[in-house]
């Protein structure tokens, strides 16, 4: 068998680098990634193993981040220059400043570890699997998803608020007035519709990218993610583990894109092309 | 409005006290705005105390007696080796976990901080500026090009290269302001590109163009000048972001590397400590959200003080009360600066 591993390996780094690269091709397009230098599993299983941590980070801290960005920005704009929305700037400008680890840092001292010390043992770091124990998982994943939200909900308050400010001043929001429409239905049926075209494309682009490991979030909160594995494996000199995640990474950018594309449509009558 | 009422206005006019009119600059007006804004007041001396602050480290290690790399195992820990808390044994914000003095070490930090954001942003901003006006003043085949590179800047992942670097080569200095400033660059040219696009069109660049002036001056004496506001505002923004990736990348360990102090890399060792040491996280990560916050203020306040159509959001409530559907109708009369700035978000998740 050692014999059998080791002309495999020769003859691997023998042939020609095209063939090489023809090999490597054809295993991708079967789902092979090939074998990790160091943990002796396919690349594959790898995956497999940290992506219920990136996603279910990812996908909960969307959750918050929008509802919390979304509603922030639609109150801003419809109550432009009050004080709530001098006060949400002040609050957005401190998010975008906020560096994601640092917010993380103040959570644990002042959340987890005030609540730990206080016999409160809900909220825990690192990762359970949501089908072992669900409020296990809960626990363990409301400080991820709060920090997530608080860095990202910034940019989603700005967007949405700018961009909604923009579509009160078009002609069809005042044709839509002036049908007599309820100002609350020309707001969301009109106005917030198609304002969200550029916060649906902006996203895009962070769902894509975030997939593909939300490292600092990870590092801080111990979870054994997708970016932990990155930076590992990166460090390890463990390549095909880093080939297979980049590629998993551009994928998440790609479908990500691909569904923001088709969302327009269903946001924007303007865009449909038939 | 009958005759009589208009020949009334124009002998008013007319009879008004003479008040000598002073034409202002687009800068003195800036200026002018700047200084009447509180928020960008405040975010300037609070700028200016961080870098005072980061002048003086030698001088707080002196005073204090506590050396930036010197361990006091005796006096800066406690008897089962853990920090000490501030204001312990002379430790003003307490002590690490070898015993080093928390304060002279965020100080010296503040140096790095400030030294990188500062020089990868003044390096970025040079490149993106010349990048962006070449890239948009010749067109053709060079700005395909150019723009080309662009795009792969910016579709680049920021933590994964840095990651790479740092495992090919050590981490260092030279890497993360290398790192940044590839990082950085591309927006600024990016923006400063299609302002170009837009103003080589203008009739007194042609003027410029027929009097023989070539492609060189026209681009860095006749444009660069009427860029210079958008670019500054970009520039203190890309600031902070600079601050941000250095901690960030100091914190992942892939930064400044110990034993040079860096609030990243501070912030990176608190990790294990936050149990028992509150101060080992919370100082440096205020010095850091200060940092920070001031500038992006900064940022704010300036772009906002260019933008003539900016309703001053600080100062007093007469704006506030305006009907929303004014908005429009006086954003029309201004001068439009094309200030639709792209701010540069805060880092990857």
């Amino acid at each position: 068998m050692a014999r059998f591993l080791f002309r495999r390996i020769l003859t691997g780094i023998l042939e020609p680098v095209t063939a090489q690269y023809w090999h490597f091709l054809t295993n991708l397009v079967q789902g092979n990634l090939g074998k990790s230098f160091f943990l002796q599993e396919p690349v594959t299983t790898v995956i497999k193993q940290d992506l219920p941590p990136t996603i279910s980070v990812v996908i909960g801290g969307m959750a918050l981040w929008l509802i919390a960005g979304l509603s922030v920005g639609i109150l801003s704009a419809t109550r432009a220059r009050s004080f709530f929305d001098r006060f949400a700037t002040v609050g957005v400008l401190a998010g975008i400043s906020a560096p994601t680890f640092v917010v993380g840092e103040l959570l644990i001292i002042f959340v987890f570890v005030q609540l730990n010390d206080h016999g409160i043992s809900f909220i825990q770091t690192g990762y359970t699997a949501i089908t072992a124990d669900p409020v296990g998982w809960l626990g363990a994943m409301i400080l991820p998803w709060i920090t997530l939200a608080i860095v990202q909900a910034a940019v989603y308050t700005r967007l949405s608020r700018g961009s909604l400010l923009d579509t009160m001043g078009e002609d069809y929001i005042r044709t839509a007035r002036s049908k007599g429409i309820s100002e609350r239905r020309v707001l969301f049926r009109h106005a917030v519709r198609s304002a969200l075209t550029p916060v649906v494309s902006q996203l895009g682009i962070d769902i894509g990218a975030l997939l593909g490991g939300v490292l600092v979030v990870e590092v801080v909160f111990g979870l054994q993610g997708l970016g932990q594995e990155t930076i590992t494996s990166i460090s390890q000199g463990d390549q095909p583990v880093v080939i297979g995640f980049v590629i998993l990474a551009s994928l998440f950018v790609v479908v990500a894109n691909i569904i923001v594309d088709m969302s327009y449509a269903a946001l924007d009558p303007r865009v449909r092309i038939t | 409005m009958s005759i009589t009422e208009v020949q009334f206005q124009a002998t008013a006019v007319q009879d008004a006290p003479a008040q000598a009119i002073e034409g202002r600059s687009q800068w003195q007006l800036t200026w002018r705005r700047l200084r009447n804004d509180n928020v960008a007041v405040i975010s300037v001396v609070v700028i200016g105390l961080v870098i005072l602050f980061a002048l003086a480290a030698p001088l707080i290690a002196h005073a204090t007696g506590h050396g930036v790399d010197v361990a006091f195992p005796n006096t800066g820990e406690d008897a089962s080796g853990q920090p000490v808390g501030p204001g312990t044994h002379g430790f003003l914000l307490g002590t690490d976990e070898i015993g080093r003095d928390l304060l002279v070490r965020i100080a010296y930090g503040a140096r790095i901080s400030l030294f990188v954001g500062i020089l990868t942003t003044a390096i970025a901003t040079v490149a993106g500026v010349s990048i962006g006006l070449i890239a948009g003043y010749f067109g053709g085949l060079v700005d395909t090009f150019l723009a080309r590179v662009i795009d792969a800047a910016l579709a680049f992942p920021f933590i994964v290269l840095a990651l790479a670097l740092a495992a090919v080569f050590h981490p260092s200095l030279a890497i993360v302001i290398g790192v940044i400033t590839f990082f950085s660059w591309a927006g600024i040219s990016r923006i400063v590109r299609g302002q170009t696009l837009s103003l080589k069109e203008k009739e007194y660049i042609e003027a410029a163009r027929s009097i023989g002036a070539g492609p060189w001056r026209i681009m860095f004496i006749d444009i660069l000048p009427n860029l210079l506001g958008p670019v500054l505002v970009l520039a203190t923004l890309y600031i902070p972001t600079a601050v941000t990736f250095e901690a960030t990348l100091s914190f992942l360990g892939i930064g400044i590397p110990e034993p040079a102090p860096s609030w990243g890399n501070i912030l990176g060792e608190a990790q294990s400590f936050y149990q028992t040491s509150w101060w080992y996280v919370v100082f440096p990560a205020a010095a850091l959200l200060i940092t920070t916050l001031a500038f992006n203020l900064l940022g704010d306040g300036i772009r906002d003080a260019m933008d003539p159509r900016t309703e001053r959001i600080f100062a007093g409530s007469k704006a506030s009360r305006r009907k929303r559907g004014k908005r429009r109708g006086q954003a029309g009369q201004d001068a439009d600066l094309g200030m639709g700035l792209v701010v540069p978000a805060g880092g990857e998740g």
